[in-house]
């Protein structure tokens, strides 16, 4: 999604007492104070954030979805996204997975000592950057310090609130035979783009995370085609394969899958055959996987298409009555093979 | 995907696959050496396209598979000393071993690095002065040469705190141990690619000659193995058994000679026991005399007992093709990915890893 909205908010460094956090940022003291007043409050102020209670109160109507998600990312820091934009596009996701609108997000950080100041304002920049972008307020927050080698330096958790659409109706039991299976983009980029960084297996590539928003993407869809969009799912860790397999044991019926429909780019799919890693195991963070209604299928195309989040969409499969609880896959080739959950880690191949 | 999708064309693909069934009479076993060869014979659903007379087998090449449990042991051992950081390559790590897997001594704190090359193992050396650096040497001769080098470097670096767990296995060795067992049923060997663009295909004319097997150097991609395959059937047809070569693009005849020159320069040949096969003579590689600073069996004194073998585990028929992991009674009940009682099931290229995940029950 090279056509991504980044906003450069390019809010300059307050001065802090530390260039480190200490232990004495997480006591709730006097330092606390200082840098929530300077860092946190000072970059995310809104009415709710501004009265520093303990808790905020807000009025909303009609149904609410409610999600929650830890963000433990190493590194820190990626192509295409940090740990902060993650922990805001990706609640705001899972909201928009249940057909709401996210409107108000809390923020808690667990940080370890020692980590550097100026990395956790890059941080706070980008929180503040993805939560304008995703038009959400963070209405309550918490941070805590752990002693050094407690943590990994920053762990980050987001719970939000939004409102379903009127017309959503997202749920597994609604998903017949003859539905269609639709990926919103390229598979695997953002577990690759993290891959590309991590110790050892560092290689030189351009490949960027898909971290971003989808409420927009969604939203516009349900309203378009309401009731004929039968599940919606961000296949994030796991990736395509695990969510799929969590449909079908859920359905009890088949996912068929086309291999050659599935869209990825040449450069996830080469990193792909290097490091013996199966790209629909790998983790995505601004594609969805939607379930429809087949009589939808070329106008939900055309329309997702047109998006900025779905320029790469395909429909990759259907469901079916054959081989019931169970993903299966057409190779390039024609044979047909199973598609299993992941177990533990997708390790890298020896030779 | 220049180099690859050539090797995946469909058109080809239907048309290999016809000119096997055309000319096949006869019902025969083939044996494919390579784990990558097989995950691809089943990830790609190439077994559903062959003749029901052609059997394929699955070989003995994915080396964590064959790594045996006392070398896991081993690994473990070193991992669990103070000041001392253990890399290997990923696939080893789930793999169990006589108490445990590297993945569980990782979890109770032992230092475990997953590296892609053996060199960042050396640079990790040099950055860790005071930290003891052992590599998990294991592979075919394909990896062998990486792992000299290693070896090579360290000791230009004059460092003396990197030393290798040295668990090559050799491929020719093992094709003799199948053939020469009394219940063998292999027609023709699938040599593996990889390990033939290393050392070459002169091993494998005295083992074709003696056996009166067919060899057929042969790669990973579909079209590889199908070429490979009608190869194999074309000759076992016409009563041949020559030694033949399908991946021509990588392998030469005299090998790669730089690397084998390297392998020589560092290691000589060993015993080696296999995993579900037991000892065979002359089977693997150990740091030589001339590197013996560098062999992490001598420097950290290891005298493990030798461990026995999950008794529930057949991957020693597996591995020698007497039977399928479907034949298993623990298979896909005991023993799944997450909970494995052998090797083959851990591995991404182990034959009962291949068939879990993409075979595991018959698709309608």
């Amino acid at each position: 999604m090279s056509e991504k909205i980044k906003m450069q908010l390019t809010c300059p460094m307050p001065k802090f007492d530390f260039d480190i956090i200490t232990l004495g940022h997480g006591s709730g003291g006097l330092l606390t104070h200082r840098l929530l007043e300077s860092g946190v409050f000072n970059i995310l102020k809104n009415d709710f954030l501004n009265q520093q209670h303990d808790g905020a109160s807000f009025q909303l109507s009609g149904n609410l979805a409610f999600s929650t998600d830890s963000y433990v990312v190493s590194p820190l820091f990626f192509p295409g996204g940090n740990i902060g934009d993650l922990a805001i596009n990706g609640t705001v996701n899972d909201l928009a997975m249940c057909g709401a609108e996210a409107k108000y997000l809390s923020l808690g950080f667990i940080i370890e000592e020692g980590f550097m100041m100026d990395e956790f304002w890059r941080i706070l920049v980008s929180i503040k950057n993805a939560a304008d972008a995703a038009n959400i307020k963070i209405v309550t927050g918490d941070t805590k310090v752990v002693e050094r080698g407690k943590g990994d330096k920053l762990f980050i958790n987001t719970s939000g609130i939004g409102i379903v659409h009127h017309s959503a109706n997202i749920h597994h039991k609604n998903i017949k035979a003859g539905d269609v299976i639709v990926v919103s983009g390229n598979v695997a980029s953002h577990g690759i783009a993290i891959m590309s960084l991590r110790k050892g297996l560092e290689f030189d590539t351009s490949i960027e995370s898909d971290t971003t928003n989808l409420n927009n993407t969604v939203l516009s869809l349900i309203e378009q085609f309401g009731n004929n969009i039968k599940f919606l799912r961000d296949p994030t860790r796991g990736g395509v394969a695990s969510v799929l397999n969590e449909i079908a044991e859920l359905t009890q019926l088949g996912f068929s899958l086309d291999q050659k429909s599935i869209p990825i780019s040449d450069q996830v799919e080469g990193a792909c055959e290097m490091l013996g890693l199966d790209p629909l195991y790998v983790a995505n963070e601004g594609l969805f996987i939607a379930v429809i209604a087949k009589e939808i299928a070329t106008d939900f195309l055309l329309f997702l298409q047109k998006d900025i989040n779905g320029a790469d969409a395909a429909i990759i499969g259907e469901v079916t009555t054959e081989n019931t609880g169970k993903v299966i896959l057409k190779s390039r080739i024609g044979g047909r093979r199973f598609v299993n959950y992941l177990t533990g880690e997708q390790l890298p191949r020896i030779c | 995907m220049k180099y690859i999708t050539e090797y995946r064309n469909p058109a080809l693909v239907d048309e290999l696959i016809k000119q096997i069934h055309l000319i096949n009479t006869k019902p025969w076993t083939l044996m494919e050496i390579c784990g990558g060869q097989t995950h691809s014979l089943v990830k790609n659903g190439i077994l559903e396209m062959l003749p029901k007379t052609i059997t394929m087998v699955h070989g003995p090449g994915c080396p964590v598979c064959v790594t045996s449990v006392s070398v896991i042991d081993e690994a473990v051992f070193l991992s669990e000393q103070p000041n001392t950081i253990l890399c290997s390559f990923g696939d080893m790590l789930r793999v169990p071993g006589s108490k445990k897997s590297l993945l569980e001594a990782k979890a109770q704190g032992a230092d475990i690095r997953i590296l892609y090359s053996p060199l960042e193992a050396v640079q990790l050396a040099k950055q860790n002065p005071d930290k003891q650096i052992v590599f998990f040497a294991v592979g075919f001769e394909t990896t062998a040469p990486a792992n000299a080098l290693s070896v090579i470097h360290a000791s230009h670096l004059q460092l003396n705190n990197y030393s290798i767990l040295a668990s090559h296995v050799l491929v020719p060795p093992a094709m003799e141990a199948i053939l020469s067992d009394s219940d063998n049923k292999i027609d023709a060997f699938l040599a593996a690619g990889h390990v033939c663009t290393i050392m070459g295909m002169e091993e494998y004319y005295p083992v074709a000659e003696k056996y009166k097997c067919p060899i057929v150097i042969t790669g990973f991609e579909p079209v590889d193995l199908l070429q490979g395959i009608l190869m194999a059937v074309t000759q076992l047809e016409n009563g041949e058994c020559k030694v033949e070569n399908q991946y021509t693009r990588y392998v030469q005849r005299e090998g790669n000679q730089i690397a084998m020159k390297t392998i020589y320069d560092v290691f000589e040949i060993s015993d080696r026991t296999w995993r579900g096969i037991g000892n065979i003579p002359q089977s693997g590689y150990e740091v030589n005399e001339k590197y013996k600073n560098f062999n992490a069996r001598l420097k950290f004194n290891i005298q493990i007992p030798l461990a026995e073998e999950n008794k529930d585990c057949i991957s020693g028929d597996i591995m020698k093709g007497l039977k399928k992991p479907k034949q298993c009674p623990n298979f896909g009940n005991n023993c799944k990915p997450e909970h494995p009682l052998g090797a083959p099931m851990v591995s991404s290229e182990g034959a009962c890893s291949a068939y879990y995940h993409y075979a595991n029950s018959v698709i309608s």
